[in-house]
């Protein structure tokens, strides 16, 4: 039975920019840097100082806000935003309030299967501003409970992306996010890893019930700092569960204010108060007359409009239309980044049927690079070899075996598929040949031949890579019958 | 010293005999750089006759208000709170001195972040006039206006967030002058509200602050506010007569008899050199006083939000129970740092930003200076220069001033200056009977320095306010 309510869902989603130096200031940007080491008078708030844009960020934002579908503001403003705690330097961060960079965009959550819709989330905006530094508490000095903070991560690029309540349910904002950080991550907009706080998010939730066809809107409940894609998924699932069970007590709506804050513990599985809003702060927003206005070159944005590359969207789209793969193979190999799209399309080029390049780089391709820990652009074996690999296997001139053992010696020897054809005919291996080799063999591993003949199958195994080895191109399973006959013709 | 009658180490060596002689009294400096001064003294007088020509302000010796930061050096804003702050970087104008051949003989003394007009709010000592003893030497810069009055160091750099450096040079009996906005970078430079803020110059002729505003201005990478003159700015105009605008209704009433007097027999001087004088109408000039306090005090809380304890400063624990919480840290921190006018324009400014309060405070209040900036503009159209009064009394007596708002009001033919961005100078047209100096103050269109600086010096030419000495 479906739940009796509708759980609606609205993102803050705050994203670390790939810069190289800080948003107002040259500082390195460098997670797990020593404590302090990527700071200087600017990021930590220091007297007589004054913020210098990184023009990289802004270059960065844009381009996320255009994969968005965003607006991109010709004039946009800095704001400070003031609160006091220990590790925000100034008192204040500089943000974007009234005029962001970016505004008015969409996402489409992808279809869930080739019979299913994508639906539309709307970007409200997306704005630049800098990151707080770093509290950790419960150390101790001599013998005294202390406090450090670590100012490595103040003035860190952030990009906060806003979407409107157009998410429904816990799912499909896992869905969302896993989307706009493929997004994201193709646009090079960010390196998206999520267990170094480059993609943190706020989700906003409430709930619309339905009782005798009157839809109601609960209060609103803002769930801060999640940093996984699974933390956000149950806090989402266990809020709107303590939504409606506070509603069937309470029978409290939604109205202007009532908004409630929480965090949420990851390991008990539960969230917790943080604020109601009487107790909301008043940040005291102001134009920062450090930064005159941001004006942006209408060509300016237009060249990288130009420049930007696919969104995972358009891929699959590629690749389902013409290549003709399916939804779930295309959604597989999009997750795995534009690299691996470029590196199908190439051995596609080389001669190669699209599904089993599509086949070879989620399974065989996919385990080799797990086993090296590497990504496609490290892989040892050009995509053209790779496609000339599966046409050879595709015209019958290798089997599916000999053309995964070849591969694995492409990789381990780094030799292209050049030198392979070179030193190993592709020609059929000579009948004759093989059962000479094989006569050898026998004759030299009398041991093996008996235990074979006493029923120990396994005993030939040794046996079939030494032939391999003396005949690359054999087929391992021509190799067995031929010698397996041969014994058994034995007296 | 270009000449080689003189060493740069005798010229700095005769300041710093000055101030030893005379400051004890006049409080005007907070530290006195006796070793470096005269180890960059020496470096120049070691350089070739070839060298030395290449620095337009060799050996000058300079008076850096205490709002400036300087590398290795303490950097106090007269406040408790930095105390012991040493900062490792030099702001850009000390920096440019420097680079100019300048030698910076100490820091002088301040209202408390820049806030106050009469030296009162320094933490350390009021400056005192060296005209009449007990009476206060203008503020907030009062110890780069009483150095140079004293004879102490040729020129001096101040700070002029709404009159800081005009107000103190007219009573003092010098040449002050504040830039446009953006035309002295700001790094390095204290801030307390960062849209009126600009650095500013003290000397005792136009002359000299011109090569001193040469040396220093120019965009800085390190202020994204800073800019370059455009090269359309308005010229020189010498030689050329001005049209010269007043604004009577605006200062007619509200200022002494005796500061009128002479302020209109300065313009009557100005028509006898050739320049012609028209009344001008700015609308909305009695919005400025209130407009620039709502502005300045929000920015002030904002930019001083900085000083929490957490780094750089003293840490302050209130008396009672172990530990302090965080809150407790923060307010006795700041309640023991600041003076009471700080803490008083920090309490006023929060309230100004705050929900409820912004629209009708902070809003209202940028929505006045809009108007004021678009009644200069027009004004500058008709005429080349305004002329005014520059503060509407003399010198007052140290501990006179009582009534805050009051002391506010004193600051009423400035602030204008600064809501508009435009370039302002202040120089002496007599004294009153007691002895006091008085001072008018032309205000030029954006980037009209020039034109400020020659028709004060055509003044100066033909008249010797600016060349009398106090006695010391």
């Amino acid at each position: 039975m479906s739940a009796p309510y509708e759980v609606v869902v609205g993102l803050e989603v705050h994203v670390q920019l790939q810069t190289t130096s800080k948003l107002f200031c040259g500082c390195a940007v460098q997670f797990a840097a020593p404590p302090n080491s990527c700071t200087c008078p600017v990021c930590c708030g220091m007297p007589g100082v004054l913020p210098v844009l990184n023009a990289r960020a802004v270059e960065l934002a844009v381009r996320a806000g255009l994969g968005l579908h965003c607006e991109i503001a010709r004039r946009s403003r800095w704001d400070r935003k003031h609160y006091f705690y220990p590790d925000l330097p100034k008192g204040y961060q500089i943000s974007q309030l009234d005029q962001p960079l970016c505004f008015q965009g969409w996402l489409d959550v992808p279809a869930e299967s080739d019979q299913g819709a994508s639906r539309r989330v709307r970007i409200a905006r997306a704005h630049l501003e800098e990151d707080a530094g770093k509290s950790l508490h419960g150390g101790t000095v001599a013998g005294q409970d202390v406090s450090f903070i670590d100012l490595n991560r103040a003035g860190a690029p952030l990009l906060e992306i806003v979407t409107e309540p157009d998410l429904r349910g816990a799912d499909e904002t896992r869905k969302f996010l896993i989307e706009l950080r493929q997004l994201l991550m193709g646009l090079a907009v960010t390196d998206g890893n999520m267990q170094e706080g480059s993609l943190r998010v706020d989700a906003n939730i409430n709930l619309h019930v339905d009782p005798g066809g009157r839809n109601i809107a609960t209060p609103i409940v803002e769930i801060k700092n999640l940093n996984s894609f699974r933390g956000v998924q149950r806090a989402v699932d266990y809020e709107a569960q303590r939504l409606y069970a506070q509603w069937q007590s309470d029978r409290i709506e939604h109205r202007p204010g009532n908004k409630q804050t929480r965090g949420w513990d990851d390991e008990r599985g539960e969230s917790y108060l943080l604020r109601e809003k009487e107790e909301a702060e008043d940040y005291r927003y102001f134009p920062d007359p450090d930064l005159p206005e941001l004006e942006l070159d209408p060509n300016w944005v237009e060249t990288i409009r130009i420049s930007l590359s696919q969104s995972p969207a358009e891929l699959r789209c590629e690749l389902i239309e013409q290549h003709g793969l399916s939804q779930y193979d295309a959604d597989v190999l999009v997750a795995q980044g534009a690299p691996v799209i470029e590196y199908f399309r190439q051995a596609v080029a080389a001669g190669a049927k699209p599904k089993p390049v599509a086949n070879w780089l989620m399974g065989d391709v996919a385990n080799l690079l797990n086993e090296r820990q590497g990504s496609i652009a490290e892989f040892p074996v050009t995509a053209a070899d790779l496609g000339r690999l599966l046409a050879l296997v595709d015209q019958g001139h290798l089997t599916q075996a000999l053309a995964r053992d070849w591969l694995r010696i492409m990789v381990s020897d780094r030799q292209t598929l050049g030198s392979l054809l070179a030193n190993h005919s592709r020609e059929p291996v000579d009948a004759e040949r093989l059962r000479q080799v094989c006569r050898e063999l026998m004759h030299a591993n009398p041991q093996a031949v008996a235990a074979f003949r006493a029923g120990k199958a396994a005993a030939l195994g040794p046996l079939i890579g030494q032939i391999r080895r003396a005949i690359p191109n054999v087929d391992p399973r021509a190799a067995q019958n031929t010698l397996q006959q041969l014994i058994r013709e034995l007296p | 010293m270009q000449a080689g009658e003189t060493t740069v180490a005798n010229v700095v060596r005769e300041s710093i005999r000055r101030i030893d002689r005379d400051d004890l009294r006049l409080g005007a400096f907070l530290s006195v750089w006796r070793e470096s001064a005269l180890s960059a003294a020496q470096a120049l007088d070691a350089l070739s006759a070839s060298d030395r020509r290449r620095f337009p302000l060799l050996g000058v010796p300079v008076a850096v208000k205490d709002l400036f930061c300087t590398r290795g050096e303490r950097t106090t804003c007269g406040s408790r709170l930095l105390e012991s702050f040493t900062p490792h970087y030099d702001a850009t104008v000390v920096e440019r001195l420097v680079g100019a051949g300048a030698v910076i003989v100490g820091k002088t003394n301040l209202d408390e972040f820049g806030m106050g007009s009469t030296g009162e709010f320094s933490a350390f000592r009021a400056t005192q006039n060296p005209w009449c003893q007990n009476y206060s030497g203008g503020g907030s810069s009062s110890g780069s206006a009483v150095a140079v009055a004293a004879r102490m160091v040729p020129c001096a750099i101040g700070t002029d967030t709404g009159g800081s450096v005009r107000q103190p040079a007219a009573w003092c009996g010098i040449t002050g002058m504040k830039p446009t906005y953006g035309a002295v970078s700001r790094f390095g430079m204290i801030a307390f509200a960062s849209s009126l803020d600009q650095a500013g110059f003290f000397a005792n002729s136009a002359r000299d602050i011109e090569l001193l505003f040469h040396a220093v201005a120019g965009r800085d990478v390190r202020d994204m506010t800073s800019r370059d003159a455009p090269p359309e700015s308005p010229e020189s105009d010498s030689g050329r007569p001005l049209r010269i605008g007043y604004c009577p209704t605006g200062w007619r009433g509200n200022i002494d008899a005796e500061v009128e007097h002479h302020v209109q027999r300065s313009i009557e001087h100005l028509r006898h050199l050739g320049h012609q004088t028209v009344a001008v109408d700015l609308p909305h000039e009695r919005f400025a006083i209130a407009a620039y306090y709502v502005i300045a005090m929000a920015e002030a809380a904002s930019n001083l939000a900085r000083y929490d304890g957490v780094r750089m400063t003293s840490r302050a624990s209130p008396s009672g129970h172990e530990p302090p919480t965080l809150s407790e840290m923060y307010a006795a921190t700041r309640f023991q740092g600041f003076g009471p006018e700080v803490r008083r324009r920090i309490l006023l400014g929060t309230f100004c930003l705050s929900h409820g309060f912004h629209d009708q405070y902070y809003q209202q209040a940028c929505r006045a200076r809009r108007a004021i900036r678009d009644d200069y503009a027009r004004v500058f159209e008709d005429v080349d220069v305004l002329i005014g009064p520059t503060s509407p009394t003399t010198a007052v007596p140290l501990g006179s001033q009582r009534d805050p708002v009051a002391a506010y009001w004193g600051d009423v033919f400035t602030v204008s200056a600064n809501l508009a961005g435009i370039p302002a100078l202040s120089f002496p047209v007599g004294f009153s009977a007691a002895g006091l100096p008085i001072g008018a103050q032309v205000v030029g269109p954006w980037w009209g320095e020039n034109r400020l600086l020659k028709l004060a010096a055509a003044f100066q030419d033909t008249t010797d306010f600016h060349q009398r000495k106090p006695a010391l």
